[in-house]
């Protein structure tokens, strides 16, 4: 479509539309997975283990299944097909098999006539365990390889090790002016999303399925069912309901979606589960505790020309996304500031805690904490502005970095720009009295994956227009719609084509019997993807009409424009049908409209082992200045204001992409300041506090004003232009809210959250510093070694693996 | 979703006839006024009384009366905003305003009553878990076992007293009347608090709070400071209650009472004592506070870590006395 760069001529894209499902949600009327009620519904409660690490000996259901008011109990022999969400993983049971591997794994399910009857069978289950040796730390888990958490796995304990070299690190090193070296950790923490998660299971008369979740990735639950139930897809129809928040909390396929499909086929009666809040934090798959050395090799510039990043992760007792978060510990230091030589050395752990998986930001955000924090330190050193620092040496458009990543459009220099104009950066950096402090972090993000998760050549995701006589649209796609508003971007995109008001649109999402498959709301792949998809059959339908429209008015099909409801000449636009007319006569033409459109990401630069994770088909970019007070007697942190800007490509909606940074940003701050997700390991491995109270995340009383800056450099692979705004813009304000610590107070806290006790600890230290003493030794593999482009490299890994130890 | 266990519910129309029923029950039965303590403690199993004894309709429970020359009466079941909105608390109890307003949640506030407040069930970070959290501890002395994980070799609980009001109530010398089927008596509200996480009050199962009565406020100057991660929602990790009479320049009178450090709430003697016959000082108010903080003396069962708590406890002392400030300096500090 003929659309300027400024975005001149868009009518519905740009423009604050109030979110399609905006009322029903307001109202009460959504139905979220846990509102639906179903004649004859049994509720399912799981039993979890009380125990980190053990096996089981023994499971006794037999008094919980002679409760008046039980239906069934299952144990994990009743599902002894492994699942998981990425294919090398496939390490979870429905219920456990053989062993329990953190506190809250469940072992078995019972279904009863209401919830009262299903936890008193739940607790009236009995276990017994022979106990295992629990490993609740990185450390742990890297010195005692037995007992193993699972069979699988690099070794040991150790799920993964990744080593990467694109260059030539060494020669990077000794042709820097100076090198810097900086140890950093990041503590777990979980989504909280409001919504607790629910499934709900039904069975047809004839064999059908249908099992309604708040989930994420409807897709992915269907593979998990068919596989795990040993059921043909066919017959097996998933819903996801809208979620009440999902911050990638949601994306897996559960267990407990997998319970209430078995129980509802053995009892033939629909089956509910509702997690209470502890057990969500027992679904957990947050963000991973990292542990990073980063050392890097400047000129005196600033210009970067060799960095080697080492990350250690704290995985939890399954894989979850886990493999795919620690290449992304690894992958995305380069699209900002241009890396000469880089080298990645990675591993995951397996822990006795609940599993790790895909937080907001998925595996970036404890990588960028430590690059933004350590580049303010290397800036202090070298003596210049931190803002200017990055400003000298960004990523320039259209080019490929040295681990093969494709950026298109690159906004961060206008990001930059934004934030140090619009908070005053340059008159109060260095400059305020002391307590009050200011600080600036940048970040890049991914707007989907290059590849999908389990191989295959298909679409990545598929959109289907109905049109109807009266001039209404039904869309259909399998996008869930997480708070993010995704139906309304899918709205407003076939609006905007279309040439009609996003509110004569009906959406039909995640749904996979109805809708054509999207692979979920996750690595924010949907606005592009989905937008892509949206576009290409709002064309095809447009190009319909439009040959049925020349026909009536008589003028070339070049001439048909579409807007307002109208369907005109576009050199005399008094010439014009109603969107209604023309569906009729385009029918009458050409049979009933229905068109499709789907989007496969374009091929990846890189060729190597471990290349998929990284590319994208475009790089979102942010800038965050945080200014805030530090009281040195008590370490308190009050935060008073987060700039933030974001280069969004093309702002679609500036209400959903203002709400986007503003989450973002609040989601950032919890990182930041307080919140933990972790594990009593002296009293059998814990949580210390599942609860939505004493989980600490802040309030609306500790917001701090924020104000957003939209960028949009349009680029060419997103729908009218647009990139991500979902995950990017909470990257940079963990980071700017430590620059801004030690602006303020002049100490280095090198861990998040930055609590005011380790402000004072800090304080009263002779090194200023609060933060981990080092890394665990570890041999690394010899790293996969890929020339990179400035080096005549072709994106695929050197034939010889120069040993690791040879070279040091 | 956790559910509440079962349990029978009276809703009496007088205080004789809620005692009656509480009498006739024995321990298996609880009063409940606004429930926003008791009934998450039921979904948790923690108390799981088999008759429930609601306090709304008790007309004579509720409100405030008096005034700053007599002293105040409060009826327990007075809801925390009710007493945040009332200007005879707000001018005159500037603490006592405080210590209500940083309780909670506006919404809590809407439910929760004084009296539960003052009732309120001592808190531990082993205690306040749903039940199948606690097996996995193998549940603790407080509830359903044996051993105490705070301190393994302790013989008592030493779960937190969490009350935002019991502090100041101290500090103003309130009076608390309890009623039962035996009789009515009045005790000082410290002598309502025992230094025991479990048994935590020394009011009787079958004694109803009836009544709050709080002294004349007659140049009595107060505050109350409160430390918390967070400015909504949590329970203070420390809470400081200052209330000081003035004689001219002079302190007359002091009280400095600490909260959530101990079972109970505890009076720092030597800083009151300190501070009395001298004006209010930055000398005197820093000597008072580095009397008071080492009866501090927080354990890892709250949120914060212990060192920090403690060292806080100084610093919220000396800043509730600075608030209190002396006579004539700006503020509703009282009178
Ligand atoms: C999320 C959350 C946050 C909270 N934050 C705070 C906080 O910051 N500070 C704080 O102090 N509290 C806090 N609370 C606790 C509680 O909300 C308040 O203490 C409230 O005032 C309790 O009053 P209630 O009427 O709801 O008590 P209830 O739950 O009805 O009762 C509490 C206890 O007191 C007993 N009781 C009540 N009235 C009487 C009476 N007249 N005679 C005898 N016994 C009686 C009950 O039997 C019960 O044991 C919080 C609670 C929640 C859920
Ligand atoms: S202090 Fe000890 S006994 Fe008391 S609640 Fe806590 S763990 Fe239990």
């Amino acid at each position: 479509m003929a659309v300027g760069s400024d975005g001149r001529g868009l009518r519905v894209v740009g423009k604050p539309v109030r979110k399609v499902d905006g009322l029903s949600k307001c109202a009460g009327v959504t139905l979220f997975a846990d509102d639906i009620v179903l004649p004859r519904m049994l509720f399912c409660k799981l039993h979890r283990a009380p125990v980190p690490h053990a096996r089981i000996v023994r499971v006794d259901i037999s008094k919980a299944a002679r409760m008046p008011g039980v239906m069934a109990v299952l144990t994990g022999k009743d599902l002894p097909i492994p699942f998981g969400i990425l294919p090398v993983s496939q390490d979870e049971h429905a219920l456990c098999l053989d062993k329990v591997r953190f506190v809250g794994d469940p072992v078995a399910a019972v279904a009863a006539v209401d919830e009262d009857t299903a936890f008193d069978a739940m607790n009236a289950i009995e276990v017994e365990y022979e106990p295992l040796d629990a490993m609740m730390s990185i450390e742990e888990a890297i010195r005692k390889p037995s007992p193993r958490i699972h069979e699988y796995g690099d070794e040991g304990n150790i799920h993964k090790k990744i080593a990467l070299e694109f260059g030539d690190v060494e020669r990077g090193f000794h042709d820097a002016d100076q090198v810097f070296e900086d140890t950093f950790y990041y503590e777990g923490s979980t989504h909280l999303p409001m919504e607790q998660h629910a499934a709900v299971a039904a069975v047809d008369p004839d064999g059908k399925l249908t099992v309604w979740s708040s989930t994420q990735t409807p897709h992915y639950v269907h593979r998990a069912l068919a596989k795990v139930l040993n059921m043909p897809p066919a017959r097996i129809r998933v819903i996801a309901c809208p979620n009440g928040g999902g911050f990638g909390g949601k994306s897996d396929p559960f267990n407990h979606e997998i319970v209430v499909a078995k129980l509802s086929l053995l009892i033939g009666r629909p089956v509910k589960v509702t997690l209470t809040r502890e057990e969500v934090f027992y679904c957990h798959r947050g963000r991973h505790p990292v542990l990073m050395q980063i050392k890097t090799g400047v000129t005196r510039d600033g210009a970067i020309k060799a960095m080697h990043f080492k990350s250690y992760l704290d995985g939890g007792g399954y894989g979850s996304y886990g493999v795919a978060s620690t290449y992304y510990t690894g992958a995305l230091q380069t699209v900002t500031y241009p890396v000469e030589n880089y080298k990645f050395d990675g591993l995951r752990c397996f822990t006795n805690k609940p599993p790790c998986g895909p937080k907001r930001g998925h595996g970036t955000p404890q990588p960028r904490f430590a690059l933004e924090v350590h580049l303010d330190k290397i800036a202090e050193r070298l003596g210049i502005d931190p803002a200017a620092l990055r400003l000298g040496h960004l990523v320039p458009p259209q080019s490929l970095t040295a681990n093969y990543l494709r950026v298109g459009s690159m906004g961060l220099a206008k990001c930059i720009d934004a934030v140090v104009e619009g908070s005053g950066w340059k008159q109060k950096f260095r400059h305020l009295p002391s307590g009050k402090g200011i600080g600036l972090a940048c970040s890049s993000y991914i707007c989907g994956a290059g590849l999908p998760i389990y191989w295959n050549n298909m679409p990545h995701t598929g959109v289907q227009l109905k049109l109807d006589r009266g001039g209404g649209v039904a869309v259909f796609c399998g996008e869930i719609d997480i708070g993010q508003g995704s139906d309304t971007v899918l709205a407003q995109v076939v609006a905007e084509v279309l040439g009609i008001d996003p509110y004569d649109i009906r959406i039909v999402f995640g749904d996979t019997d109805l809708t054509p498959v999207d692979l979920g709301s996750y690595s924010s792949r949907v606005t592009l993807m989905m937008g892509n998809a949206a576009i290409q059959a709002a064309e095809r339908a447009r190009e319909l009409l439009a040959t049925a429209v020349s026909e009536k008015l008589g003028i070339p099909a070049e001439r048909v424009g579409f807007g307002g409801g109208q369907v005109f000449d576009v050199e005399g636009p008094e010439r014009a049908l109603s969107f209604a007319d023309a569906v009729v006569a385009a029918e009458a033409r050409f049979g009933t409209i229905g068109t499709v459109g789907s989007y496969t990401p374009p091929p990846s630069a890189a060729r190597y082992k471990g290349s998929g994770v990284g590319p994208s088909p475009a790089y979102s970019y942010s800038a965050a200045v945080v200014e805030l007070d530090v009281d040195p007697r008590t370490g308190w942190v009050r935060v008073d204001r987060v700039h933030l800007a974001h280069d969004v490509g093309r702002c679609i909606n500036p209400v959903l992409v203002v709400g986007q940074v503003e989450g973002s940003v609040y989601m950032g701050l919890g990182e930041a300041l307080m919140e933990e997700q972790v594990f009593r390991a002296n009293r059998g491995g814990v949580h210390r506090q599942p609860s939505l109270l004493e989980y600490k995340s802040p309030t609306t009383m500790e917001m701090p004003d924020v104000v957003t800056y939209i960028i949009e450099d349009p680029d060419p692979n997103g729908p009218f232009g647009a990139k991500e705004v979902g995950q990017g813009p909470l990257l940079p304000i963990a980071p700017a809210v430590v620059n801004a610590v030690y602006d303020a107070v002049g100490v280095r806290i090198d861990e998040v959250p930055v609590t005011p006790e380790k402000i004072l600890k800090a304080l009263d230290s002779p090194a200023k510093r609060f933060g981990p003493k080092g890394v665990p030794e570890v041999r690394w593999p010899d790293p996969i070694r890929v020339p990179t482009p400035w080096e005549g490299g072709t994106g695929r890994a050197a034939a010889d693996r120069r040993p690791a130890e040879a070279r040091r | 979703m956790m559910r509440l266990p079962r349990f029978r519910y009276h809703a009496p129309a007088t205080l004789g006839e809620a005692a009656a029923i509480l009498q006739g029950e024995g321990s298996q039965a609880m009063v409940v006024a606004g429930g926003t303590d008791l009934y998450p403690n039921m979904k948790r199993r923690h108390q799981t009384p088999k008759t429930l004894i609601g306090l709304r309709k008790i007309d004579a429970l509720r409100g405030v009366k008096g005034s700053p020359a007599r002293g105040l009466w409060i009826g327990p079941a007075t809801i925390l905003t009710d007493l945040e909105e009332s200007a005879l608390v707000r001018e005159h109890y500037p603490g006592l305003y405080e210590a209500i307003h940083s309780i909670s949640t506006p919404i809590l506030r809407n439910m929760g009553t004084i009296g539960g407040n003052i009732c309120l069930d001592t808190r531990c970070n082993y205690y306040n878990q749903n039940y199948e959290w606690r097996r996995a501890i193998n549940f603790c002395m407080k509830c359903d076992g044996d051993t105490c994980w705070v301190a393994p070799g302790s013989d008592v609980c030493l779960a937190v007293s969490s009350s935002d009001t019991a502090p100041i109530l101290c500090a103003f010398g309130a009076r608390i009347q309890l009623v039962s089927k035996k009789g009515t008596r009045t005790i000082e509200a410290k002598d309502l608090y025992r230094r025991d996480g479990i048994d935590y009050l020394t009011k009787r199962s079958d004694e109803i709070l009836a009544g709050i009565t709080l002294p004349p406020a007659a140049r009595w100057r107060s505050s109350y400071r409160k430390l918390r991660r967070r400015e909504a929602f949590d329970f203070p990790v420390l809470g400081v209650a200052a209330c000081v009479r003035f004689d001219g320049e002079i302190v007359a009178e002091a009280r400095l009472w600490l909260g959530a450090v101990s079972m109970a709430p505890v009076e720092a003697a030597e800083a009151q004592a300190a501070l009395v016959g001298r004006r209010l000082t930055e000398e005197t108010i820093e000597e008072a506070a580095r009397l008071a903080y080492p009866l501090a003396k927080p354990v890892d069962n709250t949120d914060f870590g212990l060192r920090w708590r403690k060292e806080m406890t100084r610093h919220f002392v000396r800043e509730a006395l600075l608030e209190v400030g002396p006579p004539g300096s700006p503020s509703g500090r009282g009178n």
